[in-house]
């Protein structure tokens, strides 16, 4: 089953699509990135780009009823694309598990924090209900939470939001999962709580060696969390590189006006923010050629109707998908608010 | 859970209190005269005013009232001899101790109310689960369809129905009629079959498109999509994740609708010529039967008013975040 060909989790040509009321849904269309084992890399993008919908399938947890889903997803080189529920069951919260934004609504408040760790342990592993519940106090003190013999019968909405935060980090690694997904972690916590829960991620990685994947909507998240980084817009891969090349030498034009529209954290320099004009497509109805046509300031500079009419692709590796030539790509972006990354 | 328990129960002595003063205050300013219904043909003011002495009834209204009350609780001495606690009067119709009759009446009453209710909650919110289960197949459609239908009935209506049906048609049940059921239980249940199937149906399309509506919520909820992504079955998630969340509001909605669940069992027992409360509390307004009507009152109150409290209490546990606040 498994091969040791190809990148631990690998996506290729990966399209999601809704069926609703008001048509077909494009969230996700032709995406594709690779990840190894102990890099993280990181989805960044307006809301609505696509981030949850894509990370969502490489779980499985679409509504197959509304849902189609075409393209390759292999995680340690096993297709997870049209396999069965009760494969994926078995990979859910064990070899895979993800930590959604919202701490309060993503636990169940009817069930004390403990049990809900002890729960996918038990699934996966056997345990007996006291092992289970042995394993929740370690997770809970290893995620750093005080006095966790006493918190582990605690119901959520008796921790503070960075500790419940802690506590959904927990139950996705209870099972010690080879690829973690982090779905803005920290996107609802104050700054200080924000930078823990981040090196928290980043410590448990070095014990484990997990690959992880980090979506956020903020660039200065990233800066210092991620290897790679994967710009997405419309539910396309606009850009791709190591997070030091994107920040330091971004190439697409949506990526230059994400830069200039985002405060660094560790931005020096006041500069003002300008926002990216114009609002993310429609995508029950995607504009054709280029979906940031409508929105870039280089179209006339592409020249004829390329933009509108042609799709620019991704190339492999370093890259943007934009049809303004190589060299103009790498120095568009104005000096002044290029970002210093750590 | 003590403190909540003490605090609720406080408020419910408050009320069960108000609610009979006011009877006893109503029933006086009637322009009735409860006298006359023993007293016969020959009556002469004289007989009148010896009756309303023995009745008690020539004492100021506050003092009978004070009389009535410490007499439940500690018995009262009348002409003819005692009443022992919990004394609530000898009745003005027949001359019996009322609380032989209450005693004799309630258990109908209690039995029509608990089964209905536990009918139509495990019916109406099975069928909801299933419907929610089998979203938008034939299944789903066909309980909708159904619980329209429901929905339009009248407990009077379908009572005359099954009794044409059931009783007299098909003749596969006896009239309904209640039996102890610490004497024989499995007759009481025969007995009371139909009056439950009939009580609840009216409930049964209300509570099964609201839990349906509840689980499909349920199921669009954050923390059901976490428990999918720990890797847990759909069965699992639904019974222990959405299941868990819809509860509560059930049984929010069961506590607002006891006043008409109580409603609709004094109708029932009205369609089956059941001997419940219901019918003793109408024929004793008509009777101007003062001690009757009393304990009545006082008994469906105290019933509703602990109903709630079970109700509020069932919520609390069922809610930590209630229950700890
Ligand atoms: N279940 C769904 N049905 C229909 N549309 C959906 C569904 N889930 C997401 N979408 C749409 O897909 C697009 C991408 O959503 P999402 O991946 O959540 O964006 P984000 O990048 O902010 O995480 C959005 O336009 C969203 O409205
Ligand atoms: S392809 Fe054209 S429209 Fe798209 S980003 Fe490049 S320049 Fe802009
Ligand atoms: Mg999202």
């Amino acid at each position: 089953m498994t091969t040791s060909e190809g990148a631990f989790l690998s996506v290729r040509d990966l399209f999601v699509r809704f069926d609703t009321e008001d048509g077909v849904v494009k969230a996700v269309d032709g995406l594709g990135f690779e990840l190894e084992r102990g890099r993280t890399l990181g989805i960044v993008g307006e809301s609505g780009s696509g981030k949850s919908v894509t990370n969502l399938a490489v779980l499985g947890l679409h509504d197959p009823r509304h849902t189609e889903i075409r393209g390759e997803i292999l995680l340690d080189g096993q297709e997870l694309t049209g396999a069965p529920e009760s494969v994926l069951e078995k990979l859910r919260g064990n070899k895979m598990a993800m930590i959604f934004q919202d701490s309060l609504t993503a636990l169940s408040p009817y069930y004390t924090v403990g049990r809900q760790i002890a729960e996918p342990y038990r699934k996966h592993t056997g345990a007996t209900r006291r092992e289970a519940r042995q394993r929740a106090v370690e997770m809970l003190d290893k995620v750093g939470i005080p006095n966790a013999a006493l918190r582990v019968d605690d119901y959520p909405h008796q921790f503070s939001g960075g500790m419940r935060q802690r506590a959904m980090i927990a139950m996705a690694l209870v099972c010690d999962p080879e690829l973690l997904i982090a779905d803005e972690p920290t996107t609802a916590l104050d700054v200080t709580v924000q930078a823990q829960i981040l090196d928290l991620l980043k410590e448990l990685q070095q014990q484990t060696g997990s690959a992880i994947i980090l979506i956020t909507h903020d660039l200065g998240v990233v800066a210092h969390t991620v290897d790679e980084l994967l710009v997405m817009y419309a539910g396309r891969a606009v850009e791709r590189g190591t997070v030091r090349e994107v920040l330091s030498e971004p190439r697409h034009p949506y990526t230059w006006g994400l830069l200039g529209s985002m405060p660094l954290l560790d931005s020096d320099v006041e500069e003002p923010l300008v926002p990216i004009p114009g609002t993310p497509p429609s995508l029950l109805n995607p504009p054709p050629g280029c979906p940031f046509h409508p929105r870039c300031a280089h179209v006339a500079e592409v020249g004829g109707d390329r933009c509108r009419t042609e799709r620019p692709e991704l190339p492999p590796g370093r890259g943007a998908a934009c049809h303004l030539p190589a060299a103009r790509q790498r120095t568009a972006f104005p000096q002044q608010t290029k970002p210093r990354p750590a | 859970m003590l403190r909540f328990l003490a605090r609720r129960s406080l408020g419910a002595i408050v009320i069960i209190l108000l609610i009979s003063a006011i009877t006893f205050l109503l029933f006086f300013a009637l322009p009735s005269e409860p006298a006359l219904m023993s007293c016969g043909k020959n009556c002469t003011p004289d007989a009148i005013a010896v009756i309303n002495k023995n009745l008690g009834l020539d004492q100021p209204v506050p003092v009978q009232y004070w009389h009535y009350m410490t007499g439940i609780f500690v018995g009262r001495d009348f002409t003819v001899g005692h009443c022992p606690a919990p004394c609530f009067g000898y009745s003005f119709s027949n001359q019996q101790p009322v609380w032989g009759t209450i005693v004799d009446r309630f258990p109908t009453t209690l039995s029509i109310t608990l089964g209905g209710a536990a009918v139509f909650l495990f019916v109406g919110v099975g069928i909801g689960m299933i419907a929610a289960a089998f979203r938008g197949t034939w299944i789903d459609k066909f309980f909708s369809s159904l619980s329209l239908v429901g929905n339009a009935l009248q407990i009077y209506f379908v009572g005359v129905i099954a009794l044409a049906v059931l009783v007299s048609g098909l003749h596969w049940m006896d009239n309904p009629a209640y039996y102890p059921i610490t004497q024989n239980p499995g007759k009481w249940f025969m007995g009371m079959l139909i009056p439950w199937l009939v009580l609840s149906i009216i409930f049964i399309a209300n509570y099964s498109r609201m839990t349906r509506s509840q689980m499909i919520e349920q199921l669009g909820e954050d923390h059901v999509r976490t428990a999918r992504a720990k890797g847990l079955s759909r069965r699992a998630v639904f019974f222990r994740y959405a299941w868990r969340g819809a509860l509560a509001p059930i049984v929010t909605i069961f506590g607002i609708d006891l006043g008409s669940l109580f409603g609709g069992a004094i109708i029932t027992e009205f369609t089956f010529s059941l001997h419940g409360l219901g019918r003793l509390a109408v024929s004793s307004v008509s009777e101007t039967d003062l001690p009757t009507l009393m304990a009545v009152m006082l008994v469906g109150c105290t019933a509703i008013v602990v109903a709630n409290i079970v109700v509020d209490a069932a919520y609390a546990v069922i809610d930590p975040r209630v229950r700890l606040a």
